[in-house]
């Protein structure tokens, strides 16, 4: 068995900064990533990205070093990609802030809005139903990215978790502030306007559930495989047969309901950005599809059936 | 094969003189909007100096150059589309953040706040803005004849050293002057209980513009020393050379 050497250029510099020898042809770059680690300890190999060419995409984990156009002295670019934290740290994170901060307005907990008015509830019932169901809505995140989501990357860069907290919790506050204000209006159509609101925030919920189960369903535990996504014997899965992402397609739903529920111009503010970044990673995903399967059914949408 | 070669030639010829074509459209564009602009901000520079000579007080100075200078600031709006469209090789957000604060303080602080539009502060950045503009805008048009004197280009890389900050005193000033005023008439705000169950207060929406000078206008000012050293440092090489 011929021994492989593989020598570790900075892409940007071209410095020499590590040169590995007798390397085993089925080694793959996951393990090279360890043993590159080893001698510079402070790039542990999840912030490390590896290439063939300084400019290129970064190799995978599984990539099998004969398997690659490389010669039997390979040489690989590295590009630090900077501090890196996990996706799973992450979404609890962002997650938690909007359960437990909602919750802070709804209880109207002190300093928040006139004092004669602390630990008092709100005579709107819909109030309390826009908690329990903003509640919901994040404890079922918080329990799908502990048990039902299998993660493509292990990691992200570090200063995400800023950027999304602040997003994330700082919406929920604004929202949450004025739905659990003394002086909160409910909605023009009462009873009727809060109703439909309820049906179509449950039926969103429940889609956006069996699309994330689905989507687990493809991939076998501890795996990174990708498949195409096909309708199940469950119907809120039939979506599929007219969008990549329905996911996405289901959360707008969610959130157009809860605005509907709320009659609140933060929280429509919110739908509406969640919206187009959600538009934005649906494209990038179905273009990926289109790219990666030769058959990929051509009357799927990236979110909205036949329009976006 | 060939006439293969030859048909290859003759379409790229054809998106050549596409692109030539655009190009000039764009260049010819460019600079009439160019001298346009200084045009404008030239006009508002001898309508100010005039008034002050004739009237010997700056007292009702901005009522009387308003609407030119609410045209005028109001068409650089047109640099952001620019920008858009690829024609000027500028950050479409850097331009657009620009052209905003200007709009903001020309619409929604001194037009629209009358109490304060006889304030040393207005004239103080009206002034900046003017010298400003005059340099920024005869700099792009003689750049795109391919003429620049070189005081127009040391003009356009130094004077903001100065210009720069006392522009922002003079805004931040007219800022704060307006907050009483603001405060007591409760404009642009709006309370509850509404039913879009939102809440708006200028008063402290004012506050926070600023404050938000303290992060951007460094970011900003050091852009442009970035771009001074790069411009000066590219002259002293070519220099040596010679």
């Amino acid at each position: 068995m011929k021994h492989y050497e593989v020598e570790i250029l900075d892409a940007k510099t071209k410095d020499k900064l590590c040169f590995l020898d007798k390397v085993e042809p089925n080694a793959t770059i996951g393990e090279i990533k360890s043993m590159f680690h080893k001698s510079h300890p402070q790039w542990y190999p999840a912030r490390q990205s590896i290439r063939l060419d300084p400019k290129g995409k970064s190799l995978k984990d599984e990539d099998v070093l004969q398997y690659l156009p490389v010669g039997t002295t390979a040489t690989f670019y590295f590009r630090d990609l900077g501090a890196q934290i996990s996706w799973v740290t992450v979404f609890l994170t962002e997650y938690a802030g909007p359960l437990l901060i909602y919750l802070m307005f709804y209880f109207r907990v002190p300093f928040i809005y006139a004092s004669k008015y602390d630990f008092t509830t709100s005579k709107h019932w819909v109030v309390h139903l826009a908690c329990m169901c903003h509640s919901f809505h994040y404890v079922k995140r918080l329990l799908e990215t502990l048990f039902v989501h299998r993660f493509s990357h292990g990691t992200m860069p570090l200063r995400n978790i800023f950027k999304n907290c602040t997003y994330y919790w700082g919406f929920a506050a604004w929202m949450a502030y004025y739905i659990n204000h003394p002086l909160y209006t409910p909605p023009i159509y009462g009873e009727q306007q809060i109703r439909l609101a309820l049906i179509v925030f449950l039926f969103c919920q429940i889609g956006n559930f069996s699309i994330h189960i689905a989507l687990r369903n493809l991939r076998p535990p501890g795996s990174k495989t990708r498949k195409i996504p096909y309708p199940t014997k469950n119907p809120f899965t039939w979506i599929f047969l007219l969008v990549s992402c329905p996911n996405y397609t289901y959360e707008l739903g969610s959130w157009l309901g809860f605005t509907l529920m709320t009659q609140c111009l933060p929280v429509a503010a919110f739908t509406l950005v969640g919206f187009i970044q959600m538009t934005v990673w649906a494209k990038g995903k179905h273009r990926s599809y289109l790219k990666e399967f030769r058959d990929y059914p051509t009357l799927r949408s990236p979110i909205l059936p036949f329009i976006l | 094969m060939a006439s293969g070669e030859e048909d290859g030639t003759v379409e790229e010829k054809e998106t050549n003189n596409k692109k030539r074509t655009k190009g000039t459209i764009a260049t010819a564009w460019l600079t009439f909007y160019n001298i346009a602009m200084t045009a404008g901000w030239l006009v508002l520079a001898v309508a100010m100096v005039r008034y002050y000579l004739q009237k010997g007080t700056h007292k009702g100075l901005y009522r009387n150059i308003a609407k030119t200078l609410k045209f005028f600031q109001t068409f650089a709006l047109l640099e952001v589309g620019h920008c858009a469209i690829g024609i000027v090789r500028t950050s479409v957000i850097v331009t657009g953040v620009q052209v905003c604060s200007r709009i903001f303080m020309v619409w929604f602080v001194t037009n629209s706040i009358r109490q304060i539009q006889n304030e040393e502060s207005v004239i103080l950045f009206v002034v900046v803005w003017t010298i400003t503009e005059i340099t920024r805008y005869s700099f792009y048009t003689f750049n795109l004849l391919n003429h620049l004197p070189y005081f127009i280009k040391w003009a356009r890389y130094n004077m903001f050293i100065v210009m720069y900050p006392l522009g922002v005193i003079g805004e931040l000033l007219t800022i704060h002057a307006s907050l009483p005023y603001v405060r007591r008439s409760g404009m642009y705000s709006l309370r509850l209980p509404n039913k879009y169950n939102v809440s708006f207060d200028y008063y402290y929406f004012l506050i926070i513009v600023m404050l938000s000078y303290i992060p951007l206008f460094p970011q900003l000012y050091f852009h442009m020393l970035r771009q001074r050293r790069r411009v000066l440092h590219g002259e002293i090489v070519v220099e040596k050379d010679e």
